[in-house]
């Protein structure tokens, strides 16, 4: 058995993530006093179901088809195995025995009971975690890099800025009552994992020309109904003035973003509707009233860069020969490192991804027998911490390669080794009308028909890199309209139809997919993307990736064989 | 009649006038655009003048008036409608009002905590039977990420 991290002795060593203080931990625990009165007084009758709604929002609650859904924050998408534990726990005792991991590093419980929920939260916060603001019109959690301290194209780590986003946007007395729904992604990196251009705010360190590090800030993007990449408002931000900054944004997003329609409300809209010079000046008047009054100081942030120190990496990780042995003798290991694993900064180590994306499982979820393996592997393998991908996945950031090989076989008898990470079968999906009272179609049925019909490996590596994104109605949870391939599902008459577009991305090169043409019955799906795959296989120039060869020839080739037969 | 005004239960006699009521000489709360219309001439008479904001209200039209307003009036038509909690920071940060900022209206106790760290500092629900919970919401919290206005 493998020894649990509440065994060993972590007071000696400097914690590599934020740990609460008392003060972190009295106001989570407040928090959940408050929610277990609310729920209380809605139980009794004393709140009417309008009044309880923002509350319980604002505690992650939402009222859907078969049952409560709870929603947890999984901040900046960092977890420590204790947390896994837990989710475990409560998977088995308050739930059905399973959990659904989100693309905003989230984590979903679809069966709660609502009179069950406080002792929930209560569970959590015992960990350090919390539902806090995680839906409701109000700063949700903020989201970042899932390589993020051991990419290799890291320009500085972005998590304690986040921690410090998360602290200042926590329980925000001005901005727990906004237009609509806000969310903040933070990148570190040259390469955008975060999906930062599609945030209403997008944080990016950067350096400046005189070397110094600093924040690039955008704002007005988002998905959902009116997809709408961000734009730059600031070039380059001091780090003492990121909260002000984004305290002036809010300020002025508060004050004039619509509340007359929820769909005109983020604010994508009100930067579209105001113009960006316009919204900009606003902004940066705003802002001269407030930027010299609260300096995010150097010794603010170092405290909470203390938090993340790197872990006792092996300095002879690089030694080992087994791996390479290994991987020239096992060829499916081989093609699971090529797949699932990526680079890392210390020599000797790589990132492992592990897929939840197995043929047979609904993609994101898993079992609480799979949350305490994963936590016991993580503590074996890569220092206690598992962090939860935008995409829907888990990585283990910090795993020496003489560990590969054996995590491999772990993790295969988990089926969590499917090496199809950015493959065609590595599907964002959303719970979809069989969870969801938003949604219009289901989604979780037919991405495991998708994910039937693709069943050689071989071809599905042959076609490389190429993100399907699908969501059960607009409001696009999956992020439907920056997939290589996005699938919205439609409601026409009472039957489930769905809506094809290409050519979308959340990369550094964001884009918003073009609509192949008219929406495809349920049936149909599955035979239109295999169509969609061929042409690209037909017709790729060599090494040109799907979304190079969408950009190259447009959708039209795409749209003549899908609509071939109509 | 009852409201909570710095932390506690206290009695209160101010009381609003729609804009075609007479004012009388007792202490009036006004809506905003009444007192821009009439301006400074409100000014003389014996009872204290408030002005009421409402959440479309642009808060900087009250600017002129503040040194002469006792009370400015928060009134929530809804719960949800956060423009007020900006409107109140403004009070107090950029416009350095000191007087009374009471919210009226459908607000919640549990809304109260946040109110209060805003520059809140009375409270007089439209249910009543809410005032001891108004009074217990300011504790909801006993610590905070962010700076309070008050």
């Amino acid at each position: 058995m493998i020894e649990s991290l509440n065994e060993r002795p972590m007071a000696i060593l400097k914690p590599t993530m934020y740990q609460y203080n008392e003060i972190d931990q009295k106001l989570v625990d407040e928090r959940v006093a408050q929610f277990r009165r609310q729920t209380e007084r809605f139980l009794k009758g004393e709140l009417s179901e309008d009044q309880f709604r923002p509350l319980r929002l604002r505690n992650g609650l939402y009222i859907q088809i078969h049952a409560p859904m709870l929603r947890i924050a999984g901040p900046y998408g960092l977890l420590n195995t204790k947390q896994f534990r837990m989710l475990a726990h409560i998977a088995r005792k308050y739930d059905r025995g399973y959990c659904h991991f989100t693309t905003r590093q989230n984590i979903q419980f679809n069966w709660p009971k609502l009179e069950e929920v406080p002792d929930i939260l209560a569970d959590l916060a015992t960990v350090q975690m919390h539902a806090i603001q995680t839906s409701g019109n109000c700063m949700r959690n903020t989201t970042s890099d899932h390589l993020a301290g051991v990419c290799v194209d890291e320009i500085e780590d972005p998590r304690p800025y986040c921690e410090i986003i998360r602290q200042w946007t926590t329980l925000h007395p001005e901005f727990d009552y906004l237009p609509r729904k806000f969310k903040i992604a933070v990148s570190g990196s040259l390469n955008d994992r975060a999906a930062t251009q599609l945030h209403d705010i997008g944080v990016h360190i950067v350096k400046n020309d005189a070397g110094e590090l600093g924040f690039r800030i955008l704002v007005g993007g988002g998905l959902g109904r009116t997809p709408v990449i961000g734009q730059v408002i600031k070039p380059f931000l001091e780090k003492k003035y990121l909260l002000s900054y984004l305290e002036a944004i809010l300020r002025i997003y508060n004050l004039y973003g619509r509340r007359d329609n929820k769909y005109k409300a983020r604010i994508k809209i009100l930067v579209k509707e105001t113009g960006m010079a316009e919204f900009s000046r606003q902004v940066e008047e705003e802002w001269q009233h407030t930027k010299d009054t609260m300096i995010l100081t150097d010794e603010r942030i170092n405290e909470i860069k203390a938090h993340f120190t790197p872990p006792s990496y092996d300095k002879d990780a690089k030694s080992d020969t087994s791996f390479a042995t290994n991987l020239n003798t096992n060829s499916a290991f081989a093609t699971w490192y090529k797949h699932n694993t990526a680079d890392h900064k210390i020599a000797g180590y790589r990132a492992v991804f592990l897929s939840l994306k197995a043929p047979d499982v609904a993609p994101g979820d898993m079992t609480d027998s799979q949350l305490d393996v994963v936590a016991d592997l993580a503590d074996c393998y890569s220092f206690g911490q598992i962090r939860v991908t935008h995409r829907q996945n888990l990585v283990f950031a910090d795993v020496k390669q003489a560990d590969l090989f054996e995590l491999w076989q772990q993790l295969d008898q988990l089926k969590l080794a499917t090496p199809n990470i950015g493959t065609v079968t590595d599907m964002i999906c959303c719970p979809g009308l069989d969870f969801c009272s938003l949604a219009n179609a289901g989604s979780i049925g037919v991405a495991k028909e998708i994910n039937e019909a693709l069943d050689d490996m071989d071809y599905i590596h042959d076609i490389g890199e190429l993100k399907i994104n699908m969501s059960g109605c607009m409001n696009g949870c999956a992020h439907q309209s920056v997939g290589h391939i996005g699938i919205l599902g439609v409601d026409k008459k009472g039957t489930e139809w769905y809506q094809l577009t290409l050519g979308g991305s959340s990369d550094n090169e964001a884009a918003i997919g073009e609509r192949l043409g008219p929406a495809v019955a349920k049936n149909e799906v599955t035979k239109a993307i295999t169509t969609i795959l061929d042409v690209y296989v037909k017709q790729r120039l060599e090494e040109e990736s799907f979304l190079d060869m969408v950009k190259r020839v447009g959708i039209d080739p795409f749209k003549e064989q899908v609509y071939a037969n109509h | 009649m009852q409201i909570i005004k710095d932390n506690q239960l206290s009695n209160d006699a101010w009381e609003y006038k729609p804009d075609d009521a007479d004012l009388g000489n007792g202490d009036v709360i006004i809506s905003l655009s009444r007192l821009q219309q009439k301006g400074k001439a409100l000014f003389n008479r014996t009872g204290k003048l408030g002005a009421r904001i409402v959440p479309s209200d642009p808060v900087d039209g009250i600017v002129a008036y503040l040194p002469d307003l006792a009370l400015v009036e928060l009134y929530f038509p809804e719960l949800a409608d956060g423009r007020l909690f900006s409107h109140a920071w403004l009070l107090r940060n950029r416009y350095n009002y000191t007087g009374e900022i009471r919210a009226t209206g459908h607000f919640l106790p549990d809304q109260v905590f946040y109110l209060s760290r805003v520059g809140v500092n009375s409270f007089y629900p439209e249910n009543t039977a809410h005032l001891t919970s108004t009074l217990a919401g300011l504790k909801d919290f006993s610590v905070s990420y962010q700076p309070s206005a008050n």
